[in-house]
């Protein structure tokens, strides 16, 4: 095959090869930065939250009582002590509904659910005391951690993994606020405080509270994700939940789950004081999961057709114009067939015909795309584009091209050498 | 003239149907796209008081220590006032009207006995917060200074809050038991309802809030929120950041390093917008020399209602990627269409060059291609607008806060059949006049 009467085709129509080029140059660009952000997003909505995701269902409770309500007047004395008690009353129905595994009550915290509460944490007295004069825990070894709290049976009921270490004893468990005594931390700031060290026994530093690690945990995701780096810095505190409003945790066989939200609801509503259940929250984890997931579900679906759309656009331009050029040479193609040009020649000359085009627009596209992902990264916390993925960005192309191709070539292999003789 | 080229760009779109429904395609995919997004973009950054908010503009202090560094993660309590300072630029009265507000999520306790008690979003103001912000009054009015002062216990309804709890009875006079959790419910008198009012976005709202979802269904003098405690504590929650910086304990909400206060004022020339502004780095010049405020008084700031908006930055980072990617879209569909269209006109070089014998001018091809192209931007753009709509459609089943907003306005909808004219005529213009340039002679020898 020769390249050389391509190339002096193209340079005929040098505006046009040149506007399709530049078409495929920015398909290519946008694609590939396109495909890089859709494979980010999908990293991060897979990303696991280390607990029984599937089992779990939740169902959050409010007492509402007022001075008027006999159950408000008789604990007025001591409300938080009686919170708790009323709570444990709670737990046990809860733990009667019939395919009930655990139950735990939990503040406020869950992974994924945005309500979060969190504190400065140093591995040591003197890098407390650095945090202190910097004001700063950056460059003092301290770590923003993310705080959860529950009642005893939470490890369990979550479908946590200890990895080192024990669960909480039922005599470290301490009311609402006060300062627990240990703590159980994820392996990630495990790492992060102690690097190569075991954590186990280590005491940590949170502002005046001295806590003594007695647990390891793996994965467990924060309410919030902050970023890769920070996103697995958790701890749980033994702290029993002493507040008016609380989240019940329940875990079951993953099909049980409606039906114990619905009999949940309908077993506290026959409990105890006056209770405000808000409908929003009473969900499976699942739910949970996918409302804090649901900005990037968005994303990705809008992302999957704005490639699918400018990669159809850019099929649709060249099937188009290899069409127009076929119809334009048909005389040509005929004269070159009288003269012994064979079918696979005709076909061949328009595939590497396109090949030169998309080849073309790849090489500039993979330039724009780099400096595309540049301006992304500056405006838009995104990575930098791996190369990998111009490569592949580059065969999609390809294969797009010659497709698009096909049709147009196919017909034009079919011109008979016959139509040399006509006239136009 | 025009009705024979109109003529013949039928004739010739018609002769090419693939091309012609190839490139109406590429320019609606990339119409529909774009103004879908745009549209997004045009609701979210849009003026929620159009007729008041050249007057309205927010004051900002920074009564934060020297060394107080703001977490790039939490709230930056400089976005609100404490209550010291708030009641300060009240009582100063320099503007024509101001207000001091926060957001509260009320338990309330309805007198119907088929109503269970539930929790609802309403908002702490003071007296100027209806007549500035031009709130309608179905029936009755809003409270006076006095009320305020007093911390009365009066309350403005929304209209559907009202109908909930009285249906179709006179709300006015009627008796609100709002509550904290074992608290006594305390009565409030209802003085006014109004429409259900919320702009979009809520302005005046904490940095906290849902912008585009959240509507207040009840006012309270504000004076409400710092006095009515009860046995067992604050009668009401408050939404919104409160976020302090000092150690005092106690009152919280009156402390002095405490932030949590919204505030307007409507200032209605650019004179009075000079004074105040003064007004405020004299006040914090005036705090520093006090030993309150340690930070230069000029960093005191007065912001226009938009202005505040972008300040705040409401719009989503998502929404503004998608908008470009919906401009790359059409960028490549443009192109498409240049390339498709170019080799379309010069294929008819033959017409034309016999035209040009003829004794057309350039300027007469020129305008017969310009009328193709424009032909192909009208379908394109009808296209477009079906696409849009669909795409706005598919915007609003999502439960984004904004998504209820997705709709075109007469003005967007006619925006978009102009894009989609203005884009592809764009994009004929290079075809075209190459096309104008065949030469007459040449052409006609080789036929």
């Amino acid at each position: 095959m020769q390249i050389q009467p391509i190339l002096a085709t193209l340079r005929h129509h040098k505006l046009t090869a040149i506007l399709l080029t530049l078409q495929v140059a920015l398909t290519c660009a946008i694609v590939c930065n396109v495909a890089f952000m859709i494979l980010q997003r999908v990293q991060r909505i897979s990303l696991p939250a280390g607990i029984a995701e599937n089992e779990l269902s939740v169902i959050h409770s409010r007492f509402i009582g007022n001075d008027s309500d006999p159950w408000v007047k008789q604990h007025k004395a001591d409300l938080e002590q009686a919170d708790w008690a009323q709570h444990q009353v709670d737990l046990a129905a809860l733990r009667a509904i019939p395919g009930v595994e655990s139950v735990a009550a939990v503040r406020f915290a869950l992974p994924l659910d945005k309500a979060e509460s969190s504190y400065g944490t140093c591995p040591s007295k003197q890098a407390l005391d650095r945090a202190m004069q910097l004001m700063s825990m950056h460059g003092a070894g301290c770590i923003d951690v993310s705080v959860y709290d529950g009642s005893p049976g939470l490890i369990t009921t979550l479908g946590l993994h200890l990895v080192e270490g024990r669960d909480f004893s039922p005599d470290e468990y301490v009311l609402g606020q006060k300062d627990p005594p240990v703590a159980i931390i994820s392996n990630a700031l495990a790492q992060h405080l102690f690097p190569g060290q075991n954590a186990l026994g280590k005491e940590l530093y949170v502002g005046k509270r001295i806590i003594r690690v007695i647990g390891i945990v793996g994965t467990l995701l924060a309410p919030n994700l902050h970023g890769a780096s920070r996103n697995d810095d958790t701890m749980i505190w033994p702290q029993l939940a002493e507040s008016t409003g609380v989240f019940y945790v329940l875990r079951s066989a993953p099909r049980d789950r409606a039906r114990i939200l619905r009999e949940a609801k309908a077993a506290l509503l026959k409990l105890g004081p006056g209770r405000y259940i808000n409908p929003k929250y009473v969900e499976t984890y699942t739910q949970i999961r996918a409302q804090y997931f649901q900005r990037d579900r968005t994303m990705i679906g809008l992302l999957i057709a704005s490639a699918l759309g400018l990669l159809f656009v850019t099929a649709l331009g060249i099937t188009g114009l290899a069409n127009f050029w076929v119809g334009q040479r048909t005389r040509s193609i005929g004269i070159r067939r009288a003269l012994g040009a064979t079918r696979a020649d005709i076909l061949r000359y328009f595939q590497t015909e396109n090949f030169l085009i998309v080849t073309g627009g790849i090489v500039l596209g993979v330039i724009l795309a780099v400096g595309l992902n540049l301006l992304l990264m500056k405006h838009y916390e995104l990575s930098r584009l791996p190369l990998w993925y111009l490569a592949i960005g580059a065969i999609v192309l390809w294969l797009l091209g010659q497709l698009s191709v096909l049709g147009p070539a196919l017909r034009a292999a079919n011109v008979p050498p016959v139509v040399a003789t006509r006239s136009v | 003239m025009f009705g024979y080229y109109l003529d013949l760009a039928l004739r010739s779109l018609k002769r090419t149907p693939v091309l012609t429904g190839l490139m109406v395609l590429a320019i609606g995919l990339g119409i529909g796209a774009s103004m879908t997004m745009l549209t997004v973009l045009h609701v979210m950054t849009q003026d929620p008081l159009p007729e008041r908010s050249a007057h309205l503009y927010t004051p900002h202090l920074d009564p934060l220590p020297i060394n107080f560094k703001t977490d790039p993660m939490g709230t930056n309590p400089n976005q609100n006032l404490t209550w010291q300072d708030a009641m300060a630029l009240l009582h100063a009265h320099r503007a024509t009207r101001q207000a001091a507000m926060a957001g509260t999520d009320s338990l309330l306790w309805p007198q119907r006995p088929d109503l269970q008690p539930f929790f609802v979003d309403g908002r702490f103001t003071t007296q100027d917060f209806f007549a500035m912000f031009d709130v309608p009054f179905l029936e009755g009015s809003g409270w006076t200074a006095e009320d305020d002062q007093a911390g009365a216990h009066v309350i403005v309804l929304t209209e559907s809050l009202a109908r909930k709890l009285f249906g179709s009875a006179n709300p006015i006079g009627q008796t609100v038991r709002l509550g904290a959790s074992y608290a006594v419910p305390q009565g409030f008198r209802v003085i006014g309802v109004t429409p259900d009012w919320a702009p979009d976005p809520l302005f005046y709202a904490d940095a906290s809030a849902s912008f585009y979802s959240d509507a207040d269904q009840f006012f309270l003098p504000l004076s409400l929120s710092v006095t009515s405690h009860s046995e067992t504590g604050p009668n009401f929650g408050l939404t919104g950041n409160i976020s302090g910086w000092g150690t005092s304990n106690g009152d919280k909400l009156r402390d002095p390093d405490t932030t949590w206060l919204q505030f307007w004022a409507q200032l209605d020339t650019p004179a009075q917008v000079r004074v105040y502004r003064k007004f405020l780095i004299d006040y914090s010049a005036e705090q520093k020399s006090l030993g309150r405020f340690q930070r230069p008084a000029t960093n005191a700031k007065l912001y226009s209602l938009m202005g505040w908006l972008k300040h705040e930055n409401l719009v989503p980072d998502d929404v503004r990627l998608q908008f470009w990617l919906a401009i790359g879209f059409l960028g490549v569909a443009m192109l498409n269409i240049v390339a498709l269209l170019l080799a379309k006109f010069l294929r008819r070089s033959g017409e034309i060059s016999v035209r040009r014998a003829l004794g057309a001018k350039r300027r007469d091809i020129f305008v017969q291609f310009g009328i193709e192209s424009a032909l192909i931007g009208v379908a394109g753009g009808l296209l477009g607008l079906g696409i849009a709509q669909l795409g706005l459609w598919s915007i609003r089943q999502r439960p984004d806060d904004y998504a209820h907003l997705a709709s075109m306005d007469p003005s967007m909808l006619i925006g978009t059949v102009a894009l989609a004219i203005v884009a592809s005529v764009l994009a004929g213009l290079l075809p075209a006049w190459r096309a104008c340039r065949v030469p007459p002679a040449l052409q006609l020898k080789t036929l």
